[in-house]
């Protein structure tokens, strides 16, 4: 065997690998839940293509609905997480140094090693009508009998900013890290005031980790389902919720698929135009 | 807006207040859940009744606690075996891939990196939903066409593990080939000159240098696996891993027992994030 065989043989050694997860796992099952998605029932057992699925999304005010508002809550959800951690990062990144920043750090990601159910379930736990934030309240004085706060919009962005933040916060401080002090300080030289450094130094330097951390923020948002299914009960009108109901519960697989084909192209629409304004691509963001 | 320009004292104040808020209000939950792991009360809620270890030990109802109930101990041990599998799996793809990105050149190299990163931007309830229709599909068209019962392409412990590896793959692949990339390549042409076969050098000088990665991103996978929820809930057959069976008894509504089982899971996850921090880190 030369020398040349050999390497093409161990090329297509390490490809098969990548080849079959790729093709077998991602690809040909995304291509086929699209098939699925244009199968119109006619019959018992008996489907042809057509779009009937996608009508009957765009008709029933119900599912768009859903849809509309799953996304705009996920943009809210990630504007604050930014808004929230950014300031965070921003001090763990530069205002501290040593020992105190790295332990910091870490107290940042530790709790995102726990399972979202437990976070969710935390929440619950402080939340609702016997929870412990009620019984403050009501032996504070503010409140004079119980008061429920699960089951509305605010608890859920409460539970969704809770659970994105490590994925905003990581990137940040990763980025802020990397800027060099005498350039604030160069700022300040020149006559900026604090707002100026930030509007002008500060925030284009950051904004590699401002993008990669609300492309995945945002993505995981609309992909959720435990936080706003527990957190928001009955009300919370989820659109991943309503694919499992398609699925599961209803076995509608057909509009189900249609469903779930929706979502990945306004999740990848959105992820393709965050890119797009930053002039960043995939590889640079998630590499 | 950094040490070594001053702030007005009261800036200092209110920015170093707001940074305790926000570690008050990371903690509060987790601190909440451990708490009320040992109320003596049916609820985990107010009022407290009193420290209690039942919810740990008690072998009977109505206050089964976490190491006599037999079905929460069986999901844990179907969360360990799937986490297992995939684990081995996704790790052993993620040192083939990282070999090949940062070894080789073919064509259309880029185009399949990004094509590689892709699992990650697809949420995992699509991801889910996306196998599931398509092991149907095939576990259909084997029954109908040659009257063969693939049964492990039905939501099946088979299933998940599918799932959950179809994205735990690429974060492997992006923590071994960050570590490959170091590697001075150099040592292996030693080696070689030295009259190792390539797989020797390979095997003796390569893998060794990505041990801390190849621990850290098996350590990362078990818990990502272990943790994971949405992809595991659209394929999951009759075997409830545990996050499954946890949210079925959270929407029944719970007994401290599940504060318990919380706490073990922080204790064991925070221990292996640790851990995983203490490998990766780099003797200089």
């Amino acid at each position: 065997m030369n020398i040349q065989t050999a390497s093409r043989l161990s090329l297509l050694l390490l490809l098969a690998p990548l080849g079959l997860w790729l093709v077998v796992l991602i690809v040909l099952p995304h291509v086929d839940m699209f098939l699925i998605s244009l199968h119109e029932k006619t019959a018992p057992r008996v489907f042809e293509y057509g779009t009937a699925n996608y009508t009957e999304f765009f008709t029933e005010p119900l599912y768009w609905r859903t849809f509309t508002r799953t996304a705009v809550m996920s943009i809210m959800a990630t504007t604050l997480t930014l808004l929230i951690g950014f300031p965070v990062s921003y001090y763990i990144a530069k205002m501290l140094r040593g020992r105190l920043k790295s332990f910091l750090f870490l107290l940042c990601l530790v709790p995102f090693w726990v399972s979202e159910l437990v976070r969710t379930f935390g929440w619950m736990i402080l939340l609702r009508e016997s929870g412990v934030i009620s019984n403050v309240l009501q032996w504070v004085g503010i409140a004079q009998g119980p008061v429920e706060m699960l089951y509305n919009d605010a608890t859920i962005m409460i539970g969704l900013v809770y659970t994105s933040m490590l994925f905003m916060v990581v990137p940040l401080v990763s980025t802020l890290d990397s800027l060099d002090d005498s350039l604030v300080e160069a700022g300040y030289d020149l006559g900026g005031n604090a707002f100026t450094v930030l509007r002008r130094i500060i925030i284009p330097h950051a904004m590699p980790g401002i993008v990669s951390g609300c492309i995945v923020v945002f993505m995981l948002t609309l992909g959720n389902y435990l936080t706003p299914v527990l957190l928001g009960g009955k009300n919370s009108l989820w659109f991943t919720e309503m694919i499992y109901t398609q699925f599961i519960t209803r076995f509608n697989w057909e509009l189900g698929a249609a469903f779930g084909f929706l979502l990945l192209v306004l999740s990848s629409l959105i992820v393709w135009s965050g890119l797009k304004l930053s002039r960043q691509t995939l590889t640079e963001t998630m590499g | 807006m950094i040490p070594s320009i001053p702030q007005p004292l009261g800036f200092r104040t209110a920015y170093g207040a707001y940074v305790a808020l926000f570690f008050f209000y990371l903690i509060l939950p987790l601190v909440v859940v451990a708490t009320f792991a040992f109320n003596d009360s049916m609820f985990p809620s107010l009022p407290w009744g009193g420290f209690t270890l039942d919810w740990f030990f008690n072998d009977t109802e109505p206050r089964m606690g976490l190491f006599h109930d037999g079905r929460l101990l069986e999901s844990i041990w179907t969360s360990f075996y799937i986490a297992c599998w995939v684990t081995v799996l996704s790790v052993s793809v993620g040192v083939t891939n990282a070999f090949l990105f940062e070894r080789r050149s073919f064509p259309f190299k880029n185009v399949l990196y990004m094509v590689m990163l892709l699992p990650l931007v697809i949420p995992g309830v699509i991801l889910g939903i996306s196998i599931l229709v398509f092991s149907s599909t095939i576990a259909n068209g084997m029954e109908n066409n040659f009257g063969i019962d693939l049964e492990f392409l039905r939501p099946s412990t088979f299933l998940v593990v599918m799932g959950q590896f179809s994205f735990i793959a690429t974060i492997t692949t992006l923590i071994i080939a960050a570590r490959l990339r170091k590697f001075d390549t150099t040592l292996e042409e030693a080696a070689q000159s030295l009259g190792a076969s390539k797989l020797t050098a390979v095997w003796t000088i390569t893998i060794p240098y990505l041990k801390p990665a190849i621990i850290g991103a098996a350590i990362v996978a078990f818990l990502m696996s272990f943790e994971n929820f949405n992809t595991t809930l659209m394929l999951v057959g009759s075997d409830q891993p545990l996050t499954i069976a946890m949210y079925g008894r959270l929407r029944e509504g719970s007994t401290p027992e599940l504060n318990a089982l919380s706490l073990l899971l922080m204790t064991a996850s925070g221990g292996l994030a640790l851990l995983s921090i203490f490998v990766q880190r780099d003797r200089k």
